[in-house]
């Protein structure tokens, strides 16, 4: 059997909406149409327009309900289609959401999920493309779930539904059609906790979504040369388990971030911080690879440079090791 | 409040609720213990209207550890969910967006929620999104926009298009109605209605209550652009001195003398409390 990442999302959002009545899910086109990227057809049918909803286009509204409704006592999932409309929702994630729980002195949490289609390399242009997720990543009280498999996705979403505290969880939209053999396990899984998805002893190489893929065929290619990366997704960014990252540079003592974003303000660059600051001794390399600092181009030549795929990550790890580029 | 703010008890800003009293204790006046209000930066008075301990207001105000949030808050950010204030937003329209979400939840379970707001949110997007959303979704929110004159330091005819909130409202569908904010009973008469067609699952109701603060936008403003003779001519109109003669002499000043004593009594206490301790031992980033 295999799962692929859109059933995965799917599944997830169905047993969680069977487990508990609270949980409720509502965006643009996502119940009657089943969403614009078909991941959620079916769930209305089963669950009902009172609990599988489309709204008007208004993110505003959108998150101000989400934030709403789940501090009066429902469990909210909203999509946002696109990671670049995150911007409208930020006020109530940002301000309303993430700070409830704190600022209220506990008395109460906020338990809502953002699901949103994120990530480039689909043509879709500088304002359908953005992963929004370092701009996220500074807000205390906010969970950032990054997935990079399908079922840990499914896991994970399942996890995001059950957190008492606002999670934003990215789907990478160029993983949508990705399948792997599907495993029983079937649980809910926190965000929080990084996974060495590679093991090897030469370098580490961090990413999450669609970098850890990148990654993982970076490893192979650099294999070739006798070079042996261990490769971690982190799958959330915050909160940041940056114990596996150092635990894994205590091993390789180079480290190799890569973003699917602008290296500056960006969480790569504030990872090579962290363990610099709590391992430099450590350290004989560190470094991030990113995308330019410019908007996401369209035309596909363009879009392909821009973005810091498995070639440009083995190139990059041979330069810094000065080994020979590529022989073929 | 005022005088507590210039003996520097009250820190940061404040935005006091003088003169729009009769609009939160008229629209409170027509809800149940469980329905929910979200209110504004200004709304020290819609958090007493919801039984809210005058104590728990003036200690968070004051940023003592025994204020509503344990000082965490501050005049602008209040919650108290025990008495249904779901919380005060410091960004205009952010409580819009608050009680459209609880009117979710309320759907489900026989309950109303209540938003207060300027007649500057009408001119955010909160306002036309998260009307049009809860008018299709029919919940059942009352939203009560209170128009003061001025957003802020701007007269509120020189940014609205238009000059009518409440007739924004009724182009969506929705029933709205334009009342005397200053009168106490007009206003729980509006509410009383508002607050019904919401139960009865129609879906949201509209009330713009038309009033005027008695001091400026915030510590920091005197007012100043205020045309002359304005504020006298609202004086006339205190919400307070038209519930006044509508009561007996004797029942009024009684009344007078209970509410001041009760407000001393607050700020005594809040003053006496600790400050919270310095170190934050105690934050947490999230629930467990």
């Amino acid at each position: 059997m295999t799962l692929d990442f859109r059933t995965a999302i799917r599944e997830a959002l169905a047993d969680e909406l069977e487990r508990d009545e609270r949980v409720l899910f509502f965006g643009e086109d996502v119940a009657a149409a089943g969403g614009v990227f078909a991941v959620t057809p079916g769930l209305r049918e089963r669950f009902g327009p009172g609990r599988v909803i489309d709204t008007p286009i208004s993110e505003l509204a959108l998150a101000g309900a989400a934030f709403g409704s789940a501090v009066t006592g429902l469990r909210p999932v909203i999509e946002i289609m696109f990671g670049d409309f995150m911007p409208l929702a930020m006020d109530s994630l940002v301000n309303q959401a993430a700070k409830y729980w704190y600022m209220s002195n506990e008395q109460a949490s906020v338990p809502l999920v953002v699901r949103c289609a994120v990530g480039a390399g689909g043509r879709f242009g500088a304002i359908h493309s953005q992963n929004p997720s370092s701009w996220y990543q500074g807000v205390p009280g906010l969970k950032v779930v990054c997935p990079a498999f399908p079922g840990e996705a499914k896991a994970l979403l399942k996890g995001a539904i059950r957190d008492d505290n606002p999670v934003l969880f990215l789907e990478h939209k160029r993983l949508y059609s990705l399948s792997e053999e599907q495993t029983p396990e079937n649980g809910a899984l926190s965000a929080g906790e990084a996974r060495v998805v590679r093991a090897g002893g030469d370098l580490t190489l961090v990413s999450v979504m669609k970098g850890v893929h990148d990654a993982l065929a970076a490893a192979a290619l650099l294999a070739a040369d006798g070079v042996e990366a261990e490769v971690i997704d982190l799958r959330s960014l915050r909160p940041l388990d940056l114990r596996t990252v150092l635990a894994s540079v205590g091993r390789t003592n180079r480290l190799l971030a890569v973003e699917e974003g602008p290296a500056l303000g960006g969480w790569a660059t504030g990872l090579v911080g962290a363990v610099a600051q709590a391992a430099l001794e450590d350290l004989d390399d560190v470094w991030v690879l990113a995308t330019p600092e410019t908007p996401i181009p369209y035309s596909p030549p363009l879009e392909d440079a821009f973005l810091p795929g498995a070639e440009a990550i083995a190139d990059s790890v041979r330069a810094r090791l000065r080994l020979p580029a590529e022989r073929s | 409040m005022q005088r507590l703010f210039l003996r520097n008890e009250i820190h940061g800003t404040v935005h006091l609720y003088i003169g729009q009293e009769a609009v939160s204790v008229g629209v409170c006046s027509a809800l149940q213990d469980d329905d929910w209000v979200a209110a504004t930066y200004r709304g020290h008075g819609a958090a007493l209207a919801r039984g809210m301990r005058p104590e728990a207001l003036a200690a968070e105000l004051m940023g003592r550890s025994t204020g509503a949030c344990g000082g965490r808050a501050g005049s602008m950010n209040i919650v108290d969910l025990e008495h249904g204030l779901i919380g005060c937003f410091g960004i205009v329209g952010g409580s819009i967006a608050a009680a459209t979400g609880a009117g979710m939840s309320a759907a489900r379970e026989g309950r109303v929620a209540v938003a207060f707001f300027g007649d500057g949110a009408a001119n955010q997007g909160y306002f036309h999104e998260c009307l049009n959303f809860a008018q299709v979704m029919r919940l059942p929110v009352v939203y009560v926009c209170e128009n003061n004159g001025y957003g802020e330091f701007t007269p509120t005819d020189a940014v609205t298009a238009g000059g009518d909130i409440a007739a924004r409202a009724a182009t969506l569908g929705m029933p709205a109605q334009k009342v005397d904010g200053n009168d106490l009973e007009a206003v729980s008469t509006a509410a009383r209605a508002a607050v019904a067609n919401a139960r009865a699952a129609s879906g949201p109701a509209f009330i713009e209550a038309m009033t005027y603060r008695h001091v400026g936008h915030s510590k920091s403003d005197p007012g100043a652009y205020r045309p002359e003779g304005e504020l006298d001519k609202w004086l006339e109109r205190d919400p307070l001195s038209v519930v006044r003669a509508r009561l007996d002499e004797k029942q009024a000043a009684e009344a007078e003398r209970v509410v001041e004593e009760r407000i001393e009594r607050a700020v005594e206490t809040a003053l006496a409390a600790p400050y919270p301790e310095a170190a934050m031992t105690r934050a947490r980033e999230y629930a467990p």
